[in-house]
């Protein structure tokens, strides 16, 4: 038995370390198209100290670490590119407090979405958090992370926007808190303090964040969605900005998909909104149907889609269980997308050079924008399901993803949580002195190298 | 190529590891799936281990004693039926036996499963107890071999040796005598129902267990089976009818509800305390018998009955499953799933945990040993609470 193995054994327990062969595959994989690397440990600590000791203990060893929540990035973000040891850190699901005068959530790095929604349906109904419509197993911390976006996206941002206060372990092994947690006992603001937000969007090459505290807000008891529909692409984006300017809506997602036949070439928009009555519920709708949507239905371009009610309850679920379903698509067990944060007047141009792409690969194309703030970005994603026992289907679906990283960058957008291929694409674009300074960073906060690497490296 | 032979060939790499297989219905908890719940490593989850079993059949992974401890960590629950979203969910827990059969052909099984199975086929129970002791539970109390009655009384492995699971197939045939139905049990005739044996993925010895127990059965002119443990129910009732074994079975709390309803068993008696029901995994997920154990329970005065937090569909699995009540995979930490169950259950306020099967039983009576909770927490079977009720019996 190795060394590093004894002393992560000592860390974490016997039974909670592993070098075995089963480990180290499962460990090795991402759930997208991402090609495999294995770790040389796999380790699931279940406290902050824990996690401080092994990054000590990497640093002495220069042996890389990868954190991992819910492995859901779909871009290969926690692959171990230069092996080293993936750093499992969903044992670490206590949620620690809850604020509700403050509305604010504290968690542990690997509170789990579904565990967070549940717990706040059981225990403080009247609040939230912004949902993603990732699977449950999806991590709170890895969507701030990655700069994830959920169904408050229009109202608040980025989820990443909506961050209180961090606990982060740094490469070097000291434990920083980030927020007025680093002057008080309160986890209620981020700001004013002299900005430290070091830690999303870098892929764990900058530090480990152990806790987290995350605005909630207000959850109203009634969901509702409305669909509209319209022929032409060009439409979408003037729709969009004006039912944005009302700010009655929530969720605005703007999609387009080949399958069923009956909806290729359309475009539907998904208003979803919420209120605490229905009188609050009609008032809203009269503002989107007679006020902006009208005029479209009377010009002809446009027109409401009836929900049934178990397609408006599948619509509104939280969590969201469609986004799983895309990788049954092809009864395949596997789907990967590029989102992209796109200027939302580049939707037309974005469907229209997505379903060539797809078509070219031989995907049925699947398409959608969900709305950040009032029509400040939208997330576009272009989505690509692939057969995992068809390695032929698996090659077009990553050639598909590598064609839409390029087009997110060539219409003026930038990739969300980009793989490493992206992020080449990225720092070829970036401004030389903003390169330096992710490099001035990167090498301040990690010296050795460990955190990740081969991701976000500046050469 | 393994792969091409596996059963399951064509579906099994459907699996998108999203991870709602490790959740109960409401999300609260990733610890619904109990090898999960106790390794906390995604090789133990059911995405993992698929993706294991598929690697392995494709040559991708060698076969190790460690593989086939995560193969057969599975207790087969079915929470991860009931949560997966993709279309090959119902094929889930087929799939990790259908990759035990394939280890069972190869001989490359741990040697606590392989003990196990030798057992069975030797002495006719998992234990490896003579054959001649089978019946000795039924010394004392005034129940007869079956002869023709109405109901064959089938009490399966556990409750004929277990020392514990003893006293409640002993109180079940007692209250059965004061119901005054007609029953008769095998005795020392009576062999292994094969369940374990099936979903350890024996199936040629299952195959040989079933037929040899439908034709004793027929020889017997039995029409009628009412069984003490849902693992023998779940074998009759289901897998019996493929080898032309087709009885009308009953779990024992199916038989006590309708004698409670019609007035043949009096549980006027009560039983004045506090208790919440372990939903055990092959009543519950793999028969959809939720409401049968409960009426029952609320039937006698004086109980109080308390649901815990995860229940029926949700109910978390005692970790007793696939043989684990004997091979233990999943012992030997606070996050086993036993466990964890009786903590939730002491968190109910409840005094008492109801179970209907003796695996429950025994995996449930441990974990309160190893959570400092014995003068605070019992476990009884329903068949113990209904005896107190009826006067067969007064509880400890």
């Amino acid at each position: 038995m190795d060394s590093i193995y004894k002393s992560l054994a000592e860390i974490v327990g016997e039974g909670y370390v592993s070098s075995q062969p089963e480990e180290l595959y499962i460990y090795s994989k991402d759930l997208g198209t991402t090609e495999p690397r294995r770790p040389d440990y796999a380790v699931a600590p279940k406290t902050t100290e824990e996690v401080q000791q092994i990054v000590e203990l990497a640093n002495r060893e220069k042996i890389p670490i990868v954190p991992l929540g819910g492995g859901l990035s779909l871009a290969g973000l926690a692959v171990p590119l230069r092996g080293g040891i993936v750093l499992d850190i969903k044992r670490m699901d206590r949620i620690i407090e809850v604020n509700e005068k403050a509305r604010y959530v504290l968690v542990e790095c690997g509170v789990s979405q579904g565990q967070l929604f549940s717990y706040l349906e059981r225990h403080h109904p009247s609040l939230r958090h912004s949902e993603p419509g990732a699977p449950p197993q999806a991590t709170i911390a890895g969507n701030i992370a990655i700069h994830g976006q959920g169904d408050l996206a229009q109202v608040y941002g980025f989820n990443s926007d909506m961050v209180n206060g961090l606990e982060v372990v740094l490469p070097t092994g000291e434990v920083c808190k980030i927020g007025s947690c680093s002057i008080s006992s309160g986890w209620f603001t981020l700001h004013p303090l002299p900005d430290l937000g070091l830690f999303f969007g870098w892929a764990g090459t900058t530090g480990i964040i152990t806790k987290l505290s995350l605005r909630l807000f207000p959850s109203k008891k009634i969901r509702d969605v409305e669909q509209f529909v319209v022929e032409d692409a060009e439409l979408v984006p003037e729709i969009v900005y004006k039912i944005t300017h009302t700010e009655m809506a929530e969720d605005i997602v703007a999609w387009s998909q080949a399958v069923p036949a009956a909806v290729s070439g359309l475009h539907q928009v998904n208003i979803l909104m919420t209120a605490d009555s229905e009188k609050e519920l009609e008032f809203k709708k009269g503002l989107f149907w007679d006020d902006i949507l009208g005029e479209y239905i009377r010009n002809g371009d446009g027109g409401f889609v009836g929900l049934t009610p178990a397609l408006k309850a599948s619509l509104v679920q939280r969590p969201q269980i469609t986004t799983t379903l895309a990788a049954d698509f092809k009864k395949g067990g596997g789907f990967e997308y590029v989102g992209a944060i796109m200027p939302v007047e580049t939707y037309p141009e974005c469907y229209r050079r997505g379903a060539e792409i797809s078509s070219r690969h031989n995907i049925p194309y699947t398409v959608l924008g969900r709305v950040i703030g009032r029509s400040h970005a939208m997330m576009f994603s272009w989505t690509y399901a692939f057969n995992r026992a068809d390695p032929e289907s698996i090659r077009q679906a990553k050639e598909a993803l590598h064609e839409s990283d390029d087009l997110a960058l060539e219409l003026g957008g930038t990739i969300w949580k980009p793989g490493v291929y992206g992020q080449k694409l990225v720092m070829e674009r970036m401004e030389p002195n903003t390169l330096k300074l992710m490099k001035k960073i990167k090498e301040l906060l990690d010296p050795n190298g460990i955190m990740n690497p081969g991701n976000w490296e500046v050469m | 190529m393994a792969l091409a032979n596996y059963k399951y060939k064509d579906m099994i790499h459907r699996c998108f590891r999203c991870g709602y297989c490790k959740f109960p219905g409401d999300w609260i908890d990733v610890n619904s799936c109990p090898a999960y719940a106790r390794f906390r490593l995604e090789s133990y989850s059911t995405g993992g281990r698929l993706w294991l079993i598929r690697a392995w059949l494709n040559n991708e992974i060698d076969w190790t004693e460690r593989l086939a401890k995560i193969v057969y960590s599975c207790t087969e629950c079915r929470n991860c039926v009931e949560r997966c979203p993709i279309g090959f969910s119902g094929d889930i827990v087929d799939m990790v036996i259908a990759a035990r059969g394939e280890m069972v052909e190869r001989g490359s099984i741990p040697s606590a499963v392989k003990d196990f199975l030798e057992n069975i086929q030797r002495q006719g129970n998992p234990y490896g107890n003579a054959r001649i002791k089978r019946g000795e539970w039924v010394e004392g109390t005034g129940i007869k071999k079956y002869e023709g009655q109405e109901f064959l009384y089938y009490v399966g492995c556990v409750g004929s040796y277990d020392t514990r699971a003893k006293e409640t197939a002993k109180t079940l045939g007692e209250v059965l005598l004061k119901a005054g139905v007609s029953f008769g049990v095998l005795g020392n005739e009576e062999n292994c129902d094969g369940n374990e044996v099936s979903k350890l993925g024996e199936e040629s010895l299952f195959q040989l267990l079933a037929e040899e127990n439908i034709q004793k059965f027929k020889d017997l002119g039995v029409k009628k089976i009412v069984t003490l443990s849902p693992h023998s129910y779940n074998a009759i009732r289901n897998d019996y009818p493929k080898f032309d074994g087709s009885f009308e079975v009953f779990h024992y709390t199916q038989l006590l509800r309708d004698l409670i309803k019609g007035g043949m068993l009096d549980v006027s008696g009560g039983f004045n305390t506090r208790v919440t029901y372990h939903d055990p995994c092959f009543l519950g997920r793999w028969n959809k018998e939720y409401d049968a154990p409960r009426e029952v329970l609320n039937t006698i005065p004086g109980i109080e009955l308390l649901e815990m937090e995860r229940n029926r569909g949700d109910a978390l699995c005692c970790g007793g499953g696939g043989g684990n009540f004997y091979t233990d995979f999943l012992g030997g930490s606070e996050d086993s799933p036993a466990r964890i169950r009786i903590r939730e259950a002491y968190a109910t306020g409840a005094s008492i945990v109801a179970v209907a099967c003796p695996n429950c039983m025994t995996m449930l009576e441990d974990a309160v040993k190893a959570e400092g909770l014995e003068e605070r927490l019992k476990i009884r079977d329903i068949s113990e609470i209904v005896g107190e009720a009826c006067l067969v019996k007064r509880a400890e």
